[in-house]
């Protein structure tokens, strides 16, 4: 019997009471009957292996068991025990936080599963422990998300987090391959989370319904290593890149559009950040995004392939990552070129004195205005729905139809009987146009051809009408037959 | 859950941040000294204490045992009891690591003090859950000072 000092921190564990009274002929006995009087200490004594945590000191009376003999110390009735918390912590780091992350054991299974990894001199034992204790977040899993997840998880990454809030669409599946065809409608989550278990059941999936915010970005990121964005929008993206800088996590980043793709290890230590390059975003609808301008389904696979790559060499630490490296890939002509980057010292997030410390109103920087809802009230003297053409049409009113659309978008679906002028060729050509007759603007969803009505009304053309909706909602309401893209 | 709440003066709030000032570009630690009646925790003194880590202390901070048997007898000293510890993160955010975690103790408050190019910014403070899986941020409130005893009450 020996009398334990308990500190403040740990006393809520013992009813309240500084000293207990435990029985055992050493250290080691005596803290198991200690913990066996009161249950709530053992975590916080021992770690999982069930050894003494690093920071709780054992005295016997005066001197700390570490010199004496350890847990085999004996004790005495007449011995004081003390345990004495020490106190540490600090600051994190990407390196830190892995080498502090114990080492996981591989399974039978997993031997198997990676002996082509075990077996480079690059990776081996080692290389694929560190990719089993590796945290890698992607942003969207969406086009370059899907080959990295994918791939992330065949390598053996141990814990995959993914943040969107997405449902599967049909137009997804020409590149999304974490997809198929029987999960349009499924939340894109619950999707990659079946498709990923699937393909290597030892990896964790995490998954975030969120769309990413200034709110929510830094406690997301905090338990990841590294940041992997896949986001198709400015605001997101630098939203990611500052998260990134302020937590000193690498951001594996790339984008893509249309035949060509970007690639780069940005947020790490010693090398730039996408604010380097792009201290200021572009100017809104100056820069289409996939949607609007369309890409190439395999692109995103050739991209997302590379994020992965540099995401797996940074938790190998193997190789030259993409570092104050920017690949530029042009899917084309098949050609790689690679601009060299530098720390920008005037940089407003990672330079020397930076103005951006924490994280802003994303929207508000790239001058998007939050989403305002469309005004429902449609202002019957300029628009027109879709079944009021086709009643007027059936009626037999003389209305000539204007497709303000691409020729490849035409060659799609069309409304009988409409023209065909492109947005960029109206000043040019709006003169084939009789200012007299009525005239239906129409486009895709409605939004081009309202500024191509706007254009003609400014040139003193008095019946425009813009079809609201474009031919979308006119195969919804009157032409189910015609394909939609 | 309900969120928990510290009180800190406005001289520990400017201990705090003066002492992460003056040990920048290292990390500076120190024991949090106050009452807790069981509803509300109000820090009024703080126990600057060495950083003896050597791990380097520009990411790492270590309060020794002995140390830590000093700030609970000065504690005492000043007629209160040690409520948690404090420390800074130079060149960090104010939110706990992998390594507070991994040594963190329960019941204590953590008041962590991002200190940006010298200059002390953002104060959190952070409870243990109780399955050590990670940290509940609490609400940091700020009291006014009490006339008891004026903080910092120790030096080192």
């Amino acid at each position: 019997m020996a009398k334990i000092l308990i500190p403040t921190p740990l006393r809520p564990y013992t009813d309240k009471r500084d000293a207990v009274d435990a029985s055992g002929t050493t250290i080691g006995e005596l803290l198991a009957d200690l913990t066996r009087q009161h249950e709530g200490l053992k975590a916080h004594l021992y770690n999982d292996q069930g050894k003494l945590r690093s920071f709780v000191n054992v005295y016997v009376n005066d001197e700390d068991i570490r010199y004496l003999q350890k847990e085999q110390t004996p004790v005495k009735s007449d011995d004081t025990v003390s345990i004495i918390p020490s106190v540490a912590g600090g600051a994190p780091t990407a390196e830190d936080v892995r080498s502090v992350r114990r080492q996981p054991d591989l399974t039978g299974d997993e031997y198997k599963r990676y002996s082509r990894h075990l077996i480079m001199p690059e990776v081996g034992l080692d290389g694929q422990k560190k990719l089993k204790a590796a945290k890698v977040l992607c942003i969207g899993a969406g086009g370059l998300g899907s080959p990295v997840a994918m791939y992330l998880a065949a390598a053996g990454v141990g814990t995959l987090g993914i943040v969107d809030f997405d449902t599967v669409d049909f137009s997804n599946l020409q590149r999304q391959i974490l997809h198929g065809t029987p999960d349009v409608g499924r939340p894109k989550l619950a999707s990659a989370k079946d498709r990923l278990n699937a393909l290597n059941p030892n990896v964790h999936v995490e998954t975030y319904e969120t769309a990413l915010t200034s709110e929510n970005a830094l406690q997301l990121f905090e338990p990841y290593d590294i940041i992997v964005d896949g986001t198709d929008n400015f605001p997101t993206r630098y939203l990611v890149n500052d998260a990134c800088v302020i937590l000193g996590k690498p951001n594996a980043y790339g984008s893509i559009f249309r035949f060509e793709g970007q690639a780069s290890v940005f947020a790490t230590k010693e090398g730039p950040c996408y604010r380097c390059l792009y201290p200021e975003p572009p100017p809104p609808g100056l820069v289409p995004s996939c949607a609007e301008g369309g890409v190439l389904g395999v692109l995103p696979g050739l991209l997302g392939v590379i994020q992965a790559t540099e995401a797996i060499k940074l938790i190998l630490g193997a190789g030259e990552p993409l570092i104050g490296r920017f690949l530029i890939v042009d899917a084309l002509r098949m050609k790689f070129r690679e601009l060299k980057l530098r720390k920008d010292p005037d940089c407003p997030v990672c330079g020397t004195h930076p103005t951006v410390t924490k994280l802003i109103d994303y929207e508000q920087f790239c001058g998007i205005r939050p989403a305002a809802p469309e005004p429902a009230i449609v202002n019957t003297a300029t628009d027109i729905t879709p079944t009021e053409l086709k009643q007027r049409l059936d009626r037999g009113e003389q209305l000539q139809i204007v497709d303000v659309r691409e020729p490849h978008e035409y060659q799609i679906n069309r409304i009988p009987g409409s023209t065909l002028i492109p947005l960029g060729d109206i000043p040019k050509r709006y003169n084939e146009l009789d200012p007299d007759a009525e005239l239906v603007m129409q486009c895709k969803s409605g939004k081009r051809s309202a500024q191509a009505a706007e254009f003609l009304r400014a040139q003193g053309y008095k019946h425009v009408l813009n079809l609201t909706g474009g031919i979308l909602a006119w195969i919804d309401q009157v032409d189910p037959s015609q394909p939609k893209y | 859950m309900t969120e928990r709440r510290l009180t800190i003066t406005r001289a520990v709030d400017t201990a705090i941040r003066a002492h992460g000032q003056e040990t920048y570009p290292h990390e500076c630690c120190g024991a949090l000294v106050g009452k807790n009646d069981g509803v509300t925790a109000v820090v009024d003194a703080i126990v600057p204490l060495p950083n003896t880590t050597e791990e380097g202390p520009r990411r790492r901070f270590l309060v020794r045992p002995l140390d830590y048997r000093q700030a609970e007898k000065q504690a005492s000293v000043l007629g209160g009891e040690l409520l948690g510890f404090y420390h800074s993160h130079p060149d960090h955010p104010a939110r706990p690591s992998q390594y507070d975690l991994d040594h963190a103790w329960p019941t204590f408050a953590y008041i962590i003090v991002a200190v940006a190019e010298g200059t002390a910014r953002d104060m959190t403070v952070w409870f243990l859950k109780e399955d050590r899986s990670s940290f509940d941020e609490g609400r940091l409130h700020h009291g006014e000072n009490t006339d008891s005893h004026p903080a910092p009450a120790v030096h080192r």
